[in-house]
């Protein structure tokens, strides 16, 4: 055996030239300057979009709503209500005019936002959570763990979530709270972010700055922390934005069909679902409450596209 | 192609088998007597009871009680429904009515979407896209149910166009306003998807290969363009399906269709749960063999996704 004969190297080596490189543009660079990173690029080319201050005023004026309903209305939603002033038409003090029930509807609309918001923001809590995590692991560890936690969300993720809160509403129908329709939407919801989320950590996992981690012998959950996920986030917190405006949609839709928050509480679903009956003679008191819900989803959808448009190059060349 | 058709059925079977258990799951975690609750207020006799769990197999073990289940789901045996009718008997009348519906629906999403896509697309950041931007968003956060009544009220009512509810009677012409409904709840995605695909087959190399033989503009963008950007369209049907099945039940509810979604939006409204459960089981499987029709399909029209491991 020859294995030890080191062929010669017969070819020369070819270096680029340096002077290529003008001294002075390296001089240029500013060390001082704060690095440019996917946030700080993705924040240069927001801030410029009229669209994106428009969704975050509505969604921080729809956020004030809810925690302080107060500070908009000095009318009662439910206790002020005069069955005389039924369907009644707007008037200086009530601008949005009467429900069946003779309740202001500008009141109640006022204090349906809690509802709706906070269903929205516990069902990303949830659902966006252990979403994140579990498609986090399954990224991270690869092999029979991905295997079984991508089969589980494949099969929450054959059933239309809105069906499934359907049946769980159903089930839970004597202890129904704002948790439990969050719960209902929100156990069916999350395989669409660890999905999003097992590509993306799948996706840096690869890339070159992780294998020199590696060769460097950095702790494999060091590794994880510090440089996979951080790189790896941007388009789950796109997914998780877009289904809160999802969540919201569907805590409407159930309150409609009457398996959501029980009649007693003030939310937009069940005030257009009692509105319903009086379609025709007074459309109003249905429309408002429904332009709110509109309004509050069009927000976090435009958020959550701006945000997606920015943090991904590919979108925003096609702009 | 055989080895991935049988490939996608063998997928399919551990997918049937948890959702069926999960929907059985929840049922069976609900609380309550549902044999004492066959009976309402009244004190039934405790040798009826026995015997009636004896025949529902309320005494064995949960999951002796889902594999009776699962054997009757997968010989079509769904129960019946809260009237007493066999719920095949009640799909056997439903079925043809929500499917003529959805095919409307998804005929018309189809057309305008992708017509709209396909001109956005070609007008990038001109004011058509922009607005067709602002529209589809928009068509995006309406809830169906809003979206139903809005339509009910301007075009059936106000305008007069439709009929504003559909009775008995559920021929094309009057499932048009429900279908116009449905179609407008699915076509925003539509028009993204198809924006999007537009713009990037545009970057393609054969795309400026066609133009350089001298082809007219038109039939770049009918052959080369439009049949390419087709593709994730396609499969996007798939997933609409889901949105469908939800929205063809509250489309169905307030328009009072005679189909699959009204009968479910009823019980719903009813709170006749065991009738709920059954459709939902049944919407679900058909939302199953939908999505593996549709892989199927896909496999055949593109031959890339058959080879991939």
């Amino acid at each position: 055996m020859s294995s030890n004969t080191v062929p010669r190297r017969s070819a020369e080596h070819f270096v680029a030239p340096v002077s290529e490189t003008p001294v002075a543009a390296i001089d240029q660079v500013k060390l001082s300057d704060k690095r440019s990173n996917l946030w700080t690029d993705a924040w240069r080319d927001l801030r410029h979009r009229p669209l994106f201050w428009v969704s975050v005023a509505f969604i921080l004026l729809f956020i004030v709503v809810a925690i302080a309903p107060g500070l908009f209305t000095q009318v009662s939603p439910d206790k002020q209500c005069v069955l005389g002033n039924s369907n009644g038409a707007p008037t200086a003090e009530h601008i949005l005019g009467y429900t069946k029930q003779g309740c202001d509807v500008f009141s109640r609309i006022v204090h349906g936002a809690g509802a709706s918001l906070s269903v929205g923001f516990l069902v990303i809590a949830m659902s966006g959570i252990t979403g994140a995590l579990l498609g986090s692991v399954a990224g991270f560890f690869g092999g029979w763990v991905d295997s079984v936690l991508m089969r589980l969300g494949d099969i929450f993720f054959s059933i239309p979530y809105i069906l499934a809160a359907v049946v769980i509403m159903s089930v839970f129908a004597a202890y129904v709270n704002v948790f439990v329709v969050a719960l209902a939407i929100g156990a069916f919801t999350w395989p669409s972010t660890a999905r999003v989320m097992r590509s993306e950590v799948l996706r840096v996992k690869n890339s070159d700055f992780v294998m020199a981690g590696t060769a460097l012998g950095q702790n494999r959950f060091a590794l994880m922390f510090k440089h996979v996920l951080p790189n790896a986030i941007a388009p789950v917190i796109v997914v998780t934005t877009l289904s809160l405006a999802a969540a919201i949609t569907a805590e409407a839709t159930l309150s409609f069909l009457g398996v959501g928050l029980p009649a007693g509480v003030m939310s937009w679903g069940n005030d257009i679902s009692d509105a319903q009956s009086d379609l025709r003679s007074n459309p109003a008191t249905l429309i408002y409450p429904s332009i709110a819900l509109t309004i509050t989803v069009l927000s976090f959808v435009i958020f959550g596209e701006m945000l997606r448009e920015s943090l991904d190059p590919k979108a925003r060349a096609q702009r | 192609m055989v080895f991935y058709v049988i490939r996608r059925i063998l997928q399919a079977i551990p997918v049937l088998i948890g959702t069926t258990f999960l929907i059985y799951f929840l049922v069976f975690a609900m609380p309550g007597d549902p044999v004492a609750a066959l009976f309402g207020d009244k004190q039934p006799n405790p040798e009826l009871l026995k015997e009636l769990r004896e025949q529902y197999h309320l005494n064995e073990p949960f999951i002796v009680q889902y594999l009776y289940y699962l054997r009757d789901v997968v010989t079509g045996n769904f129960g019946t429904s809260f009237s007493g009718q066999s719920v095949n008997a009640v799909l056997a009348d439903t079925i043809p009515v929500t499917a003529r519906l959805a095919l409307m629906a998804v005929v018309l999403e189809m057309i305008v979407g992708v017509a709209i896509g396909l001109v956005a697309g070609l007008r990038k950041g001109k004011l058509f896209d922009l607005s067709s931007l602002v529209v589809s968003l928009l068509f995006l956060s309406v809830p169906i149910f809003v979206i139903c009544f809005l339509g009910q009220f301007l075009l059936g009512f106000k305008l007069g166009l439709f009929p504003t509810t559909v009775g008995a009677d559920a021929s094309l012409p009057r499932l048009l306003l429900p279908a116009i409904v449905l179609a407008a709840s699915l076509v925003a995605v539509n028009i993204r998807l198809t924006r999007g695909s537009v713009i990037e087959t545009l970057g393609n190399d054969f795309v400026r290969t066609a133009f350089s033989k001298g082809l007219s503009r038109g039939r770049v963008i009918r052959v080369h363009v439009l049949r390419n950007s087709l593709i994730p369209v396609t499969t996007q049907l798939g997933a609409d399906f889901g949105i469908l099945l939800v929205g063809a039940t509250v489309t169905e509810g307030i328009f009072n269709v005679p189909g699959v979604g009204q009968t479910l939006y009823q019980a719903i409204i009813r709170g006749e749960r065991p009738t709920v459960v059954s459709f939902v089981t049944v919407m679900v499987l058909f939302y199953l063999v939908v999505n593996i029709v549709i892989d199927l399909v896909y496999a055949v029209l593109d031959p890339r996704i058959r080879y991939v491991k």
